[in-house]
Parts: C-alpha cells; sequence; structure tokens
C-alpha cells in the first residue's frame, strides 16, 4: 500500500491482485503503515481529551466521508457534492428513528435498528443522486450534486414534521455498544478510529476486485468498457450507492459527536469542506482523505487562536483554509500525497537511485 | 424487448449473424452512412474496402451501438438491436477491435485481457478480488498465449511495442465466446512480420466465428476474407467474391488505381 499519486489505473488500484499469499501480502505493507498504526493504537496512553475526541476523533470522521468523495472522484472519476449531505441524512435518520431531545419527532428506536435502517436510507438516496448524476460529466455533476446538496439544506431548515427545521436534533443519545456509553473520549476515539480503518480498508480491497477494476477502467475508458461487455452507467451508480455507505457511516459518527443534527451540519460551507479535504488531501490514494481531513481539523481549531495572536479576527478560519487550499493546489495538483510523491522523488534523484524507496515499495 | 427463450432460440438458430437494413448515419449535415444493406451468414468473413473517409469505421460503430445509428434495423443473430447499447450487443455474441488502440495503458497486459473476459461473464460487480486458479484468470492467460504475448504477460500496456498493442487490441476482441468480430485495419502499421502472423491468428480462428475486416492492404484483405464490401462516401455499392472485385473495372477506377491509402 505504497503512497502513491498518481491517478490511472495502475497506481491507484496495483491491478488485479491475486490473494494466494497472505503472508507476502502483509510483508507489501509499507512501514510507515506499521508506525501509524502502532502510534494511533497507543495514543490513549499519551494525548488527552482534547486531542483524542475533538483532534482525532473528528479527523476520522471527516476523513471516511471525505473517503467516499475520494472513491467516486479518485476510482470513478466522478466529483461529487453530495457526500457531506448523504453522510447528514444518515445522521437525521439516527436523531428521528432513535432518541433525541425532540421526543414529538424522534422516535425512540433501539440503536441497533435505527443505525442499519439510517445507513439503507442513506444508501438509496445516495444510489438515486448517483442516477441522476452519472449522466453527466465534470462541472455538470459537480453542479447537479450541489444543486441535490443545497436543496437538501433548505428542505431541512424549512421542514419542521420531519427535519425540526432551523433548530435540528439536539440531545441526541450517544452510541451504546456493550452498555459502554461510546462518547467517552477514550471510547470515541476507538470508535471512530475502528470506522475509518475498516472503511479506508474496505475501499483498498474494492479498488483491486473486479467491480473496483471495472470502476477504474470506466474512468479511463469507458467506450472501450461497453464494448468489453460492461454496462457503464450501472457501474457508477453502483459506486454512489458503495460510496453512500461510507459516507453514511461518517454522518452517524459526527451526529453522535456532536450530539446533535441542524441544517448548519449539511450547509453549502460542509459540503465544499470536504471537497477540500480530499483534494488537500490527494485524491490519487486513499489514505489522502485523511491527511487532508487531519490538516483540515488542525486548521479548525487552532487558527482562531493563531489570527488573534496576529491581531486579526479569530473567525476568519475560513480564509486560512481558503488560502492553504489554493497553495496547496497550486503547488501540487495531488494535493499533500503529491507533494511528498515530488520530494521523495528530489531525494531518490540526489541520492543517486540508490534505493531510498523503501522496502515495501514494489 | 420481452423475447421468450424459445423465441431467442429459434431467432438464433435460424438468423443470420448480422442484418442491416437501411442503415444511415448522420453527423450534422454530413451523411458518413447512407443507407446501407448488408447480410453476415454465422461463420462468414467478410473484408470491408474503401478509401479514407468512406465510413467504413461508422459502420463498425453503427453495428456495436459506440453510435447509434440515425435511421435503419441492426439485427444480430436474428434479434432486433436497433435501439440496445454497446454493452449488451457485445453480451450477445458481437466484438469489436478499434481502428486507434483504445487499451488500458496503464495496467498490465494479462489485467487488460483479464477485465475483457470478466466483461462478458457474470459477477461484473463482484466485490471479491480474482485468485490466480480462477477460471476467468485461466482463460484469459491462454488468449495471451493465443496471440502471441505470453512474454510480456506482465508488462504495463504503455511499455509494449505498438504492434504487441494491436496484437492485445485483438486478444480483447477474442475473449469469452464471441461470435462476429469487426475488426477495424488491425494490420495498419505492422511490419511484414507482424502482418502475416496477424493473417495466421485469422485464418486459424474457429470456424464458427465469424468477422468483418476493414484492410487497406489488398493482400491481406483477401487472404482471410471469403467476401468483400466495397464502401464509397457513405454507400456499399459493390459486393462479391474477392476475385471479382479485384478485376471489377469500378473498383479498379475508385480504389486500386488511383487514390490508394
Ligand atoms: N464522431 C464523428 N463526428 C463527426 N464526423 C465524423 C465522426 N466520425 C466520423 N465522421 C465523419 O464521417 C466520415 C466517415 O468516417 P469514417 O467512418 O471514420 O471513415 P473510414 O473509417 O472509412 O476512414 C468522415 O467524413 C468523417 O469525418
Ligand atoms: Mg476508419
Amino acid at each position: 500500500m505504497a503512497v502513491r499519486d498518481h491517478a490511472d489505473v495502475s497506481a491507484t488500484s496495483g491491478g488485479i491482485r491475486t490473494h494466494t499469499n497472505y503472508l507476502g501480502w502483509l510483508e507489501s505493507v509499507h512501514p510507515a503503515y506499521w508506525l501509524l498504526a502502532i502510534l494511533l493504537l497507543f495514543m490513549p496512553a499519551f494525548a488527552g481529551s482534547f486531542w483524542l475526541f475533538q483532534v482525532w476523533g473528528w479527523a476520522f470522521i471527516l476523513g471516511t466521508i471525505a473517503l467516499s468523495l475520494m472513491f467516486l472522484a479518485g476510482y470513478g472519476g466522478m466529483v461529487s457534492l453530495v457526500q457531506m449531505t448523504i453522510a447528514g441524512l444518515a445522521g437525521y435518520m439516527v436523531a428521528i428513528l432513535g432518541a433525541s431531545g425532540v421526543s414529538g419527532i424522534s422516535m425512540g428506536w433501539p440503536q441497533w435498528v435505527a443505525v442499519p435502517i439510517a445507513i439503507v436510507v442513506a444508501a438509496i438516496f445516495g444510489t438515486l443522486v448517483g442516477a441522476l448524476a452519472v449522466r453527466t460529466r465534470g462541472i455538470y455533476t459537480i453542479m447537479i450534486t450541489l444543486a441535490v446538496a443545497a436543496g437538501f439544506f433548505y428542505l431541512t431548515r424549512q421542514n419542521y414534521t420531519i427535519f425540526n427545521g432551523y433548530t435540528g436534533f439536539g440531545g441526541i443519545q450517544p452510541p451504546h455498544l456493550f452498555g459502554v456509553n461510546m462518547r467517552q473520549p477514550v471510547h470515541f476515539y476507538y470508535l471512530s478510529l475502528a470506522c475509518a480503518v475498516l472503511s479506508f480498508l474496505a475501499v483498498v480491497y474494492v479498488s483491486r476486485s473486479p467491480f473496483g477494476l471495472a470502476l477504474q477502467g470506466i474512468r479511463d475508458n469507458p467506450r472501450r468498457m461497453a464494448a468489453l461487455g460492461y454496462n457503464v452507467t450501472a457501474h457508477r451508480i453502483a459506486a454512489y450507492t458503495f460510496a453512500s455507505v461510507i459516507a453514511a457511516v461518517g454522518g452517524i459518527l459526527l451526529t453522535w459527536q456532536n450530539a446533535q443534527i441542524a441544517p448548519a451540519s449539511v450547509g453549502i460551507g460542509p459540503v465544499i469542506d470536504i471537497l477540500i479535504i480530499a483534494i488537500v488531501g490527494g485524491i490519487g490514494h486513499p489514505i489522502g482523505a485523511f491527511i487532508g481531513a487531519f490538516i483540515y481539523v488542525i486548521l479548525r481549531l487552532f487558527s482562531p487562536d493563531m489570527l488573534m495572536a496576529l491581531g486579526l479576527p479569530g473567525d476568519r478560519f475560513r480564509t486560512l483554509i481558503g488560502l492553504g487550499f489554493l497553495l496547496i493546489v497550486f503547488w501540487s495538483p495531488d494535493g499533500v500525497l503529491g507533494l511528498w510523491q515530488q520530494l521523495k522523488e528530489r531525494m531518490r534523484d540526489n541520492a543517486g537511485f540508490t534505493g531510498l524507496g523503501g522496502a515495501g515499495e514494489r | 424487448m420481452n423475447v421468450s427463450v424459445a423465441e431467442r432460440l429459434h431467432a438464433t438458430g435460424t438468423g443470420s449473424a448480422l442484418e442491416l437494413r437501411g442503415v444511415t448515419r448522420m453527423f450534422g449535415a454530413l451523411a458518413a452512412l447512407v443507407d446501407v444493406t448488408m447480410t453476415i451468414e454465422p461463420g462468414e468473413r467478410r473484408a470491408v474496402l474503401g478509401s479514407n473517409g468512406a465510413g467504413k469505421t461508422t459502420l463498425f460503430n453503427c453495428i456495436t451501438g459506440d453510435f447509434f445509428s440515425t435511421s435503419g434495423t441492426v439485427r444480430l443473430f436474428g434479434e432486433d438491436v436497433t435501439h440496445f447499447p454497446a454493452h449488451e450487443r457485445i453480451r450477445r455474441g458481437l466484438r469489436r477491435t478499434y481502428q486507434i488502440s483504445l487499451l488500458f495503458t496503464g495496467l498490465t497486459v494479462l489485467d487488460n485481457v483479464y477485465l475483457a473476459v470478466r466483461g462478458v461473464s457474470r459477477g461484473r460487480f463482484s466485490l471479491i478480488r480474482p485468485r490466480r486458479s480462477e477460471a476467468l484468470m485461466q482463460s484469459a492467460v491462454e488468449l495471451i498465449e493465443a496471440v502471441h504475448l505470453t512474454d510480456v504477460r506482465d508488462t504495463k500496456v504503455s511499455e509494449l511495442a505498438y504492434g504487441q498493442q494491436r496484437q492485445l487490441e485483438i486478444a480483447l476482441a477474442l475473449a469469452g465466446a464471441p461470435r462476429l468480430i469487426l475488426f477495424d485495419e488491425p494490420a495498419a502499421g505492422l511490419s511484414p512480420t507482424e502482418r502475416s502472423e496477424l493473417v495466421e491468428i485469422l485464418t486459424n480462428m474457429p470456424r464458427h466465428i465469424g468477422y468483418i475486416i476493414i484492410e487497406h492492404d489488398m493482400d491481406v484483405a483477401l487472404r482471410v476474407a471469403e467476401r468483400v464490401s466495397m464502401m464509397h462516401n457513405g454507400r456499399i455499392f459493390k459486393e462479391g467474391l474477392p476475385e471479382e472485385i479485384e478485376s471489377d473495372p469500378e473498383v479498379q477506377e475508385l480504389y486500386l488505381g488511383g487514390g490508394h491509402g
């Protein structure tokens, strides 16, 4: 799983991977991933509640939602602005079906019922949006999905019977697993980490399955894929379904983390933020979504202090994020992953091809 | 379009491999294909000749569904496929190659062929990674052998020589159980040795597989085809045995004599 930035089929998928040898697969994992895994696993030993819950928890959640966009954009060539909306719908479903402070609407069903239904509803919604969007390309896909996102935002704000309008839902019951309140920082850290890792592995695995490979073939050459017997439209729609499930997981976690969901959570701001996260991290590889999310969260949480230290208004964090976005995209269209790749190549050139690539390089 | 299995079997048993009736294709005001009527019997091998811009590639595009015809009907193995999308026609045993290779250049030869084999079988949406021992993987390996690409099986397509890429185009068209293959200038740009290899691949194909081949090189075309159709300005103006076509004065004038190529 070496980090790569190229966006052609081979680089993003490694092609068809046959799994005959699991030890071989383990060996092929880049050492950096082992280091990261150990670091993340033992994080609660040295990080405080704020870092576990606010920083890492949030980064895992936003990374998961951005990952769903990375899957569509990186493997499918479809830039969807509706991922945050799908996530938000799943969050709303948990609030409506489960227990919240708005007892007039919330149905109070147990979580093990509400959560699966929320994911299914979000997946159906995402599939329908996909069916609408896949007939368009490029800028038109962006416009259609943005229109759906805007429509959903206004719907939640104006509809009081289902979405409780402007106020949305507060006091949402925290997640419980085996009777344990999973919203406690350490628990929530592990819950969001587990969801992020599972989503990540699912995307990596599926990218090299026949479905994932076909999706990338369609991205590169839809006409040839049709001439090989593939239903291009159906594959694209199925990609939306798969991405919706991942976005829904992120959306439910986000709702639990905030213990609330409101129209502001699915406004145009958050919708665009997901795009920025995915692009800043780099859509050439699934890990980019999480890198982008971590950078975003750090900027969001710490830029007000930094700005105020400079004598500027603290609420200008969006300006800062926008500037960072511009700088990164200007220097590297492949995001931070692309920067890293450029750096590595420069180092390799300087070292005269002495094999600085690392053992995990394939 | 709900045809019963019995009806379909009946149609398949009696129908021609391909039947075009009055197929016309307009590009704006330009008529690239004008009222083309053509019948190919199962297992038949046909060459289509004609100067550049005659409409040969457009003819292929209308047969496969890459483009829809503006008017006329297309029947494949007795079934009306005029309004079927490309992938539905491919799944009925139609295959094609492209004049300008359309390959997945970032993938290896094996992965390209695997995609082709998978495209005409079940499990296109499978989320399970394939195994080396899988039947589809095996047939991909065999196809690669059939087009003499075993040595470069795990090489990225972008690193292949031109001739090898043309051979890979053919391998993709042979995937699954083809019944009618459309070859669009497969010999263009090949060396004499590669040309005779191509002729060998074509003539050694199982007899039940029919094909239409677009070919500028008369020598190649006449060696691999049983019948020849001549195209000019979007029309088929002559059809016959290779000998007849070669000696036809109109053909001599239009194609073989002056404006060759
Ligand atoms: N996609 C297209 N759009 C517009 N015109 C086209 C298109 N494809 C082909 N044509 C035109 O149709 C005519 C026939 O082209 P083509 O079928 O490619 O000829 P051939 O393969 O016999 O050389 C040409 O005049 C060409 O310019
Ligand atoms: Mg042509």
